[in-house]
């Protein structure tokens, strides 16, 4: 479907580019007339052609991605020519027990399960794709405003003194502290004494 | 009334044919009435009908405000909105009420606009369907219009195959399908604003990034996110956008450059106009409806005398893996903040500080928000921060370079889809995980945030099922009036049909004439 319709789009384009420009009486009569008729009317004959487009294959798309992107990791169809992106992965690999529990204590977020894990992984063998790209003396991009001087405001009080309003939402509070459990017990201690919360 | 343009309608207040509570009063009425689109998080009744009372009083001497004054809008539940709840459809932050506006609230509200309420979206805004919020999923309005249910084979008796509306601002995009807003503030990271409009039938515009102040905007992607601005027509998203560009001192991301305003978009020479068409965007997964019509949009510019030329990035294909990595990292960062001290939801277990945040974010977040947070600490780790985050970045200067030099080579404007296909049922996309469904609807919309580029989906024509489909134009950076104009012209060409939604024809609420709001009774 794909590399066939890439030439025949464009080329659909360039015959109507030589059929107008043989016709520039007609286009010409098409601005000078009453703006909307004449136009409308033409753009109207191209909607309804679009509308009796067929639509071929509904059911096959929905089943597409359904099949193309499952977990089992079967590689997604790019088509002849076209660079998509395989959107599912193909033997994502095992990221170690060490490296989960790393993560989770470097969050403080909880896998919680195994899907959870699986994800990560599947995540990981996406991201992966990016080693084809050759990026030999690419400099980093950190910000579409890099060429700009961006705004510093001087260095002056403007506000502030909104203390109540700040304390007002947080659940402990004693005189103007938030309160904290104590901070000196590291997580990995709890590990074994804090039963997880999660029932996935 | 409904049915009318934002200058309309302005221009009706101030004459007196319709006063702010009448509209405060209906636009509030449609709200109870579509009640099961789930559109809404928050609605803020009092809030509105006090705004509109002194929109009143101020009609009444003759000052009103702006265009916008007296004027219903929706914010997406992202912006934080003072004295109102504000959750990013989150347990985290479940009964959180800000004490301050987001600028482009504020911007809103010191126009004289209503506040209808706070609009659900996918939690955090992490999601391309508006299905993964803890208050539920949007349903698409189009579900229930006539146009879709005479298409429909199946029995409509059980509402099991209602569609979805794209996301992740999906509430903001059923507010205004379904007329309960003139306007709706959505946020923009990934095609957030674009999708769902594509698939609601609406204007869905992402303006330039460090154009509109992001100060509020609860962040997800510091780098990528820009508020986006939903509405019924072109002209009306120019009225809303020339009250929110600007600098903002709270916001240095925000460019100095000024503004030409008021925003009126003038007339347009197409055959001055140069169209790029991006090959790499014809993928296999296009609907052949939307390539369809991509194509005949191509041609009408060309019919019209514009110059339609083919153009080349390269890098699209990868664009998406990019723009997941630097989007987990991003996030990552973002969502370290949620540690239930000084706001928002905060677990009972206070053994140690670290176990009450790690419990604290496990109750409060979803699985879609731990798995991003997860994903993105992995590819901030020391052994994996080249490999994977800055090389990522790398690869999105080639991606920003393959624009600019699509540009450079003459082009004004780009045309692509917006999305793959119409919206789909909910009980299809659910299929997939959401990191799955993200990388597959996003894939024309992502890299303009990644580059930064103002873009605008314009809804064109229905499909054989009955459904929007909306086109994508990509501007330049900082061109965004010329955007409009282009979309402008281009609203005015296809002239897509108005909504038909059963319930609100059927009590009287909404008038149709071949298929045009012609009256709307304020009863």
């Amino acid at each position: 479907m794909s590399v066939q319709a890439s030439p025949t789009l464009f080329m659909a384009m360039a015959t109507a580019a030589t059929a107008t420009s043989a016709h520039p009486d007609v286009v010409s009569i098409a601005r000078v007339a009453p703006p909307s008729s004449l136009r409308r009317t033409r753009s109207k004959e191209m909607w309804a052609r679009a509308l009796r487009v067929r639509f071929p294959a509904t059911l096959n798309r929905g089943r597409g991605f359904a099949s193309k992107a499952g977990p089992q990791g079967k590689v997604q169809e790019a088509g002849q020519g076209t660079h998509s992106p395989r959107l599912a992965t193909q033997g994502a690999g095992r990221v170690p027990a060490a490296k989960i529990e790393h993560l989770e204590r470097l969050a403080l977020v909880n896998f919680g399960s195994r899907e959870a894990v699986a994800r990560l992984e599947k995540a990981i063998a996406f991201a992966d794709q990016l080693h084809a790209v050759d990026t030999d003396g690419v400099e980093p991009l950190e910000s579409v405003l890099e060429d700009r001087c961006v705004y510093l405001r001087s260095d002056n009080v403007a506000e502030g003194n909104c203390t109540e309003e700040l304390l007002r939402n947080s659940h402990h509070v004693v005189e103007e502290y938030f309160v904290a459990p104590p901070g000196n017990i590291s997580l990995p201690d709890l590990v074994n004494k804090t039963p997880s919360p999660t029932a996935e | 009334m409904l049915g009318r343009t934002l200058r309309e309608v302005s221009a009706a207040l101030k004459q007196g044919q319709v006063t702010p509570t009448e509209l405060c009063k209906k636009c509030l009425s449609i709200i109870k009435k579509t009640k099961y689109l789930n559109a809404y998080i928050t609605v803020s009744e009092e809030v509105a009908l006090k705004q509109a009372e002194e929109s009143e009083k101020r009609h009444k001497q003759g000052q009103p405000l702006g265009d916008l004054d007296g004027i219903p809008v929706a914010v997406k539940d992202n912006f934080s909105t003072s004295g109102i709840e504000t959750t990013c459809a989150s347990n985290m932050l479940k009964g959180y009420i800000p004490p301050y506006n987001a600028t482009v609230v504020q911007k809103l509200l010191d126009q004289g606009a209503l506040l209808m309420g706070k609009t659900n979206l996918d939690e955090f805004a992490m999601g391309s369907g508006s299905t993964d919020g803890v208050f539920g999923p949007v349903k698409n309005p189009w579900s229930y219009s006539k146009q879709y249910r005479e298409r429909q084979r199946h029995d409509e008796h059980g509402d099991s195959h209602w569609l979805i509306t794209g996301g992740s601002s999906g509430g903001s995009a059923a507010a205004v399908a379904a007329y309960t807003c003139f306007a709706a503030l959505g946020s923009d990271t990934g095609g957030s604003t674009r999708n769902p409009a594509a698939h609601c039938g609406l204007v869905g515009f992402k303006p330039s990034y460090g154009l509109v102040s992001r100060h509020g905007l609860i962040p997800l992607v510091n780098s990528m996110d820009v508020p986006g601005i939903f509405t019924r027509c072109v002209d009306d998203t120019a009225v809303v956008l020339g009250v929110l560009a600007g600098h903002d001192p709270k916001d240095s991301t925000t460019v100095q450059d000024p503004i030409k305003l008021p925003m009126i978009l003038g007339e347009m020479d197409v055959s001055r106009l140069c169209i790029g068409i991006p090959k790499e965007y014809l993928v296999p997964e296009l609907s052949s409806e939307i390539r369809s019509l991509w194509s005949q949009a191509a041609d009408l510019f060309e019919s019209e005398g514009a110059k339609v030329i083919e153009v080349s990035l390269p890098h699209t294909c990868y664009s998406i893996v990019c723009y997941h990595v630097l989007c987990t990292s991003e996030v990552a960062s973002n969502m370290a903040r949620f540690d239930g001290l000084q706001y928002g939801h905060r677990s009972g277990i206070d053994v140690s500080t670290e176990a009450m945040y790690a419990a604290t974010r496990q109750e409060g977040f979803s699985d879609v928000v731990r798995g991003r947070i997860l994903s993105g600490n992995f590819f901030l780790l020391k052994e994996n921060y080249e490999n994977y985050f800055v090389k990522a970045q790398k690869v999105r200067r080639l991606i920003v370079r393959d624009f600019m030099n699509a540009f450079d080579s003459g082009v004004d404007v780009l045309l692509t889809p917006t999305t793959l296909s119409e919206a789909v049922p909910y009980l299809e996309f659910i299929k997939e995980d959401n990191r799955t469904r993200s990388a597959q609807d996003d894939i024309f919309t992502q890299a303009v945030n990644m580059a930064g580029l103002p873009a605008v989906s314009v809804p064109v024509a229905l499909s054989n099922q009955g459904l929007p489909i909306g086109l994508q134009f990509i501007g330049r950076a900082f061109c965004d009036q010329q955007l409009l104009t282009v979309a402008k012209w281009f609203e005015k060409q296809v002239q897509f049909p108005t909504i038909q939604l059963q319930d609100l024809m059927d009590d009287g609420s909404l008038v149709l004439e071949n298929g045009k709001l012609t009256s709307v009774s304020l009863t």
